[in-house]
């Protein structure tokens, strides 16, 4: 491999890294402001216009911090807990094209940290990965409190992982007949997704799989245990959840972690559903360098109004029974993306093979 | 080199990168921050109180039960996935073959449910 091609790799990485930590930094601070307009509150408002720096002043703060270690923590784990949540959390982003491939000197860049022809399954892995950061964390720290929300976190992850790498079956079966025989690489998944179905309707997979798109929202919001979903860190049972011991830089890592899934998570909804970066460049009547930016834009745009849905049902709904959460994923999610699974491949197998009788 | 090694190579850097990130926050963190441990503040968090007995405590049975289940319904996945990404050329005869097996899995869940495994009391 040459100098240049090194230095692409490179480029990728970085560009990935700089977009995931300010889509953080942005993320938080839109998740207090609307919740406080949702609350009829102003919200931050110091630091900066509008508060946009408080997310900043709150990390720095954090450097500060005394970072206690209670005497009965496993060490060993302890540390490794913060690693294992991040990086999972980044390498989910990795595989998201999130923007049309551009070229420097000869050389093709493609907007995707990195291409694999096995990208959802590597997605899928991943997000089991980060439920080890919660259970090592929570069963290191020699405490009840955090050991109950790692088990729970354990419990919860896995029945949600389920309905979610089902609806994604559902999702490969039919974008392998919208093109060259199946894939799992997203990078195909969102050019399968371009243009329009009689001219004005997005040939987006959410029109055809609208319940798969459903199930796996909720799979998602589960799996990062957000509201309504976060039992693993309700403050009013667990005190911090998985978290309670750590404190300082090492807790900040687990909000990152939270944060850059949140936004990872969704970015793979958007991609898988809503077409990525796909959409009009206008490129006879703007100039080239507008239309080589806006599919950019279009995939920021659809990936904040999922993560907009994240922070509206935080507002609006309760936190669930632990009951009632699991007889959600097991009697309702579960046998829903199975036979929406099975509804969409006969359709599907009708389409391609025609009908038995015909 | 192919493109192929290459995006696992990128994976890789980018495992790295991530490492080298928390590494590097953690120990900018670790020359700023005070530390003054206190046989108080070292003591386990149980809101405000000594605590209790230890801290690995008994947790519910019922746990294992759905980790048991989920095993299952991933190695379902693991059948799955190959057949949806070859689903054109397999053709109507996997394509069947695949319904009867998931209705088979399905036909577990019920069983479970029926049997009371998933009712949480």
């Amino acid at each position: 491999m040459s100098l240049a091609e090194f230095g692409i790799v490179f480029l990728r990485a970085l560009m990935v890294f700089g977009l995931l930590l300010v889509a953080t930094i942005v993320n938080i601070w839109a998740e207090r402001k609307i919740l406080a307009d949702m609350q009829a509150r102003i919200g931050p408002n110091r630091a900066g216009p509008f508060g946009i720096l408080q997310t900043v002043a709150d990390g720095l703060k954090l450097f500060f911090k005394e970072s206690i270690t209670p005497r009965k923590v496993e060490l060993g784990m302890y540390m490794l807990a913060p690693f294992l949540a991040v990086i999972p959390a980044f390498l989910i982003f990795m595989m998201v094209p999130f923007g049309r491939p551009f070229t420097i000197g000869g050389n093709e860049v493609a907007l995707v940290g990195a291409d694999l022809n096995i990208g959802l399954l590597f997605v899928l892995a991943m997000s089991s990965m980060a439920v080890y950061a919660v259970v090592l964390a929570g069963w290191s720290s020699g405490s009840k409190y955090p050991l109950l929300g790692g088990v729970r976190a354990t419990a919860q992850a896995i029945s949600y992982e389920a309905a979610m790498g089902l609806a994604m079956v559902a999702v490969v079966v039919y974008s392998a007949t919208q093109g060259d025989g199946g894939t799992l690489s997203l990078v195909e998944i969102v050019e399968r997704q371009n243009g329009t179905w009689a001219g004005f309707i997005p040939r987006w997979n959410l029109f055809p799989q609208v319940a798969a798109f459903v199930i796996f929202l909720l799979a998602i919001i589960a799996e990062t245990n957000r509201a309504p979903f976060d039992l693993v860190e309700a403050e009013q049972e667990l005190v911090g959840g998985f978290h309670t011991e750590y404190s300082g830089m090492r807790f900040a890592m687990f909000f990152l972690a939270e944060y850059i899934n949140i936004f990872s998570m969704s970015a793979i909804a958007a991609t898988l559903f809503l077409g990525g970066w796909s959409g009009p460049t206008f490129e006879d009547s703007v100039p080239a360098f507008i239309s080589a930016i806006l599919p950019t834009v279009w995939f920021l745009l659809k990936t904040y109004a999922i993560v907009f849905i994240f922070f509206w049902l935080r507002a609006t709904l309760p936190r669930l029974r632990y009951d009632q959460l699991m007889t959600l994923g097991w009697k309702g999610l579960i046998p829903a993306a199975v036979v929406w699974l099975i509804v969409s491949t006969i359709s599907m197998g009708f389409r391609q093979f025609g009908a038995p009788w015909g | 080199m192919s493109t192929y090694f290459e995006s696992y190579l990128t994976v890789g850097a980018f495992a790295a990168l991530g490492a080298v990130l928390v590494l590097v926050m953690l120990g900018v963190a670790s020359v700023l921050r005070p530390t003054k441990p206190t046989a108080e503040k070292q003591l386990t968090y149980e809101c405000g109180v000594d605590p209790v007995g230890d801290g690995w405590s008994q947790t519910y049975v019922r746990y294992y039960v759905f980790g048991l289940l989920f095993v299952i319904f991933d190695v379902e996945a693991v059948f799955i996935f190959p057949w949806a990404i070859q689903v054109d050329e397999l053709g109507v005869f996997a394509l069947v073959a695949m319904l009867f097996f998931i209705v088979t899995v399905i036909e577990g869940l019920v069983y479970a449910v029926k049997k009371g495994v998933l009712r949480w009391e």
